[in-house]
């Protein structure tokens, strides 16, 4: 089952013929990924490696393919201009990894987005990945930019606003044979399309996903609220991480998002938030899928 | 990115907002020509430095308060004298201060009444927000916590912008009547303006007055910018005082790293800002204290990589380095061959522990292992950490 994207769901890449996106389009048929269309206005009849066709708006590439879900690897002047053309052209899935875009761009594609069917995710994101069967999990829907190998088809979902640090709770999850249902990057920015809560409820009600991993970090109060709907909602185990107890106050750490503002949006806020909801905490990044795993194993026991 | 204050005028002077009149020197003829120029016995002159408690500070070379009133171009001469080139300490430079290059001299208004207002995104609606409060002058935090019914808020809709009648019921919750009400709505109303056209994150007038004459005024002015839009703010890039900068993270901003030095012993070089923060937090866990936050982000180059070790070993705290590296759209080789020119160009001293994961990582693995450097392997981040607070301490013992 999985949520929001499964192996069978057709994706277009908006972006597809510079560097970054054409890299990762590439990694993403490579493994298995239904790559349908690609859009890069002024290069439409143009054909990418493979035989993916590229056209001039995602409206043509949309009606000609099928295309319901879309990636975009555009930069930020143009970020939020492709995101709206994926909403306008009515995809039911925009994932947007680019990092960099101006925050009131953002501020009013969220605003112009309200009643519109389409999700997005990120931006400032590595994307999404249900895992396939096959060998590292090939065959499955890869949408950005993490690495495929290092998944594999199981019932743990994962949200994170990080990548690599999402990369490694995947990976401890795998090597330890826990494969995972679906795994969203739901990216570093304090404007966002998808919030952890968003992607939580979708795991509640996805009957392949059995426990959770929220990756979280400093900035705002999206992990509290994730946590008080845990609380009053959610069967599952849910395990957690905050990244940033070490930062200090009032500086942006890396990711737009992540900043301690006026004493809000603490590491030990989260923390403490997820434990009077009844997540199990990870105390260092090495240990989250252990935390997970002894979770499961106590709630069963 | 953070502005001066004579900068945050000179802005205000572009959108409207009622401001008292003053300009920047950088000697103290030029200040004496401003306090001419203004014409009035009530002056003020203010250090200009990307810190609060300027008034409260002291000089290194004894001369205390970094705000002064004067009455006169002469008395506004000496104290100029006394600020220029010289090193100011408050509680928000820490000790070792900031030079101060620039003064503000303006003319100093009365205080009848002090007020609050600031516009800034709400992460919780994704909008932007005018925040309002009759407390001005204080802490607003203090405020918020002890009267929060005196903070007023009004959400703006992003599609059609702040509505005048949305400026007037501020003006009217901050007690404002009449002439001043209007005088207030109009600054609030150029504020956002201003808020928005320069791609702001934060704009915070504390206090913003009514003087005895019954004029509403913005007496001070807190500015930040939103780093991602600099790109189309010639005008905030120009404003930029990279003197008031870590030299450090001015460096790593010419790399495209992202860098902010902390206070320990212990550099990492990461990718991914998440895990950059998780790599902090792992090193202290295991008892070390990390040195920096360094993100070399998804696409860097080799060259990136090697400037990236140059700036954390600039660093003369920096007793031990620990590179961990996930391989997303960073390649593990690419990291390898980076950490080897890095580590020939510096020949580096320090313990070095490496741990890379994800794309590439045996390409990467072997890299290191052919080079027959002293470079200390990890596997996984818990193994990295211990590895280098062990070394570290070893080393420094």
């Amino acid at each position: 089952m999985a949520i929001l994207v499964t192996p069978e769901t057709r994706v277009l890449v908006q972006g597809i013929t510079g560097s970054f996106g054409a890299r990762h389009t590439q990694l993403s048929l490579d493994y298995g990924t239904q790559i349908v269309a690609g859009v890069t206005p002024g290069k439409g009849g143009q054909v990418f490696e493979g035989g993916v066709p590229i056209f001039d708006t995602v409206e043509q590439a949309a009606r000609e393919t099928g295309a319901t879900a879309s990636a975009i690897f555009v930069p930020p002047p143009f970020a939020a201009d492709a995101i709206l053309e994926g909403i306008d052209a009515g995809l039911e899935l925009v994932v947007c990894i680019t990092e960099g875009i101006p925050v009131n761009d953002m501020v009013k594609v969220k605003a112009a987005m309200q009643g519109c069917k389409t999700r997005l995710i990120g931006p400032n994101c590595p994307g999404l990945v249900t895992p396939g069967t096959g060998k590292d999990s090939y065959g499955g829907c890869r949408i950005g930019i993490a690495p495929g190998y290092i998944h594999r088809k199981g019932n743990v979902g994962v949200v994170s606003r990080s990548g690599t640090l999402t990369y490694e709770a995947v990976w401890q999850l795998t090597t330890r044979g826990y494969g995972q249902s679906t795994c969203v990057g739901i990216g570093g920015d304090p404007v966002n399309g998808t919030s952890h809560l968003d992607v939580i409820k979708m795991f509640n009600d996805d009957p392949e996903t059995e426990a959770i991993i929220m990756i979280g970090e400093i900035g705002g109060t999206a992990e509290e609220e994730a946590a008080a709907w845990i609380k009053a909602n959610c069967k599952k185990p849910v395990a957690g991480f905050i990244a940033g107890a070490t930062a200090p106050p009032g500086r942006r750490m890396g990711h737009a998002g992540a900043i301690v503002s006026g004493g809000k949006g603490t590491a030990a806020a989260k923390i403490a938030a997820f434990q009077e909801a009844g997540i199990a905490v990870a105390s260092t990044p090495s240990v989250m899928a252990d935390t997970l795993i002894a979770h499961i194993k106590a709630l069963k026991g | 990115m953070n502005i001066h204050e004579y900068q945050a005028r000179e802005l205000f002077e572009k959108f409207g907002v009622a401001a008292p009149r003053g300009k920047v020197a950088r000697t103290p003829d030029e200040a004496e020509a401003i306090a001419r120029e203004l014409g009035t016995d009530k002056i003020v002159i203010k250090a200009q430095i990307h810190a609060g408690g300027r008034g409260k500070g002291s000089f290194t070379n004894g001369f205390k308060g970094g705000v002064h009133l004067c009455a006169t171009p002469a008395g506004i001469r000496e104290i100029a004298g006394k600020m220029l080139g010289q090193t100011l300490v408050t509680h928000q430079t820490g000790p070792a201060g900031r030079v101060v290059n620039q003064v503000f001299v303006a003319e100093a208004k009365g205080i009848k009444k002090e007020l609050y207002v600031a516009i800034l995104l709400d992460r919780a609606t994704s909008r932007p927000v005018v925040i309002a409060s009759t407390e001005g002058g204080m802490d607003i935090e203090a405020v918020a916590e002890h009267t929060p019914e005196k903070i007023f808020r009004e959400s703006v809709n992003p599609l059609l912008g702040l509505q005048a009648y949305q400026t007037r019921k501020l003006a009217a919750a901050l007690g404002l009547t009449g002439k001043q009400a209007a005088a207030g709505a109009k600054l609030i109303g150029s504020l956002y303006k201003l808020f928005m056209a320069s791609d702001c994150s934060l704009v915070e007038v504390n206090p913003l007055v009514v003087t005895p004459e019954g004029d509403v005024m913005a007496l001070d002015a807190k500015f930040n910018f939103d780093d991602n839009a600099l790109y189309r703010q010639p005008e905030v890039v120009a404003m930029r005082d990279t003197a008031e900068e870590d030299p450090r993270e001015v460096e790593a901003s010419k790399f495209g790293l992202n860098y902010i030095g902390l206070d320990g012993n212990i550099a990492c070089l990461v990718n991914g800002a998440g895990l950059a923060m998780a790599t902090m937090d792992i090193i202290q866990f295991y008892g070390g204290m990390p040195a920096n936050f360094l993100d070399v982000g998804g696409g860097a180059t080799k060259e990136q990589v090697a400037a990236a070790f140059k700036i954390i070993l600039a660093d003369p705290k920096v007793e031990g380095i620990l590179v961990n590296i996930f391989g997303g759209i960073m390649r593990c080789d690419i990291i390898a061959e980076g950490i080897l020119a890095a580590v020939k160009e510096t020949h580096l001293q320090i313990p070095l522990v490496v741990r890379l994961e994800g794309s590439n990582v045996e390409i990467g693995k072997q890299i290191i292992r052919d080079s027959g450097l002293a470079v200390i392997s990890a596997d996984s981040l818990a193994e990295g950490a211990e590895k280098v607070v062990a070394a570290t301490k070893s080393k420094a013992a």
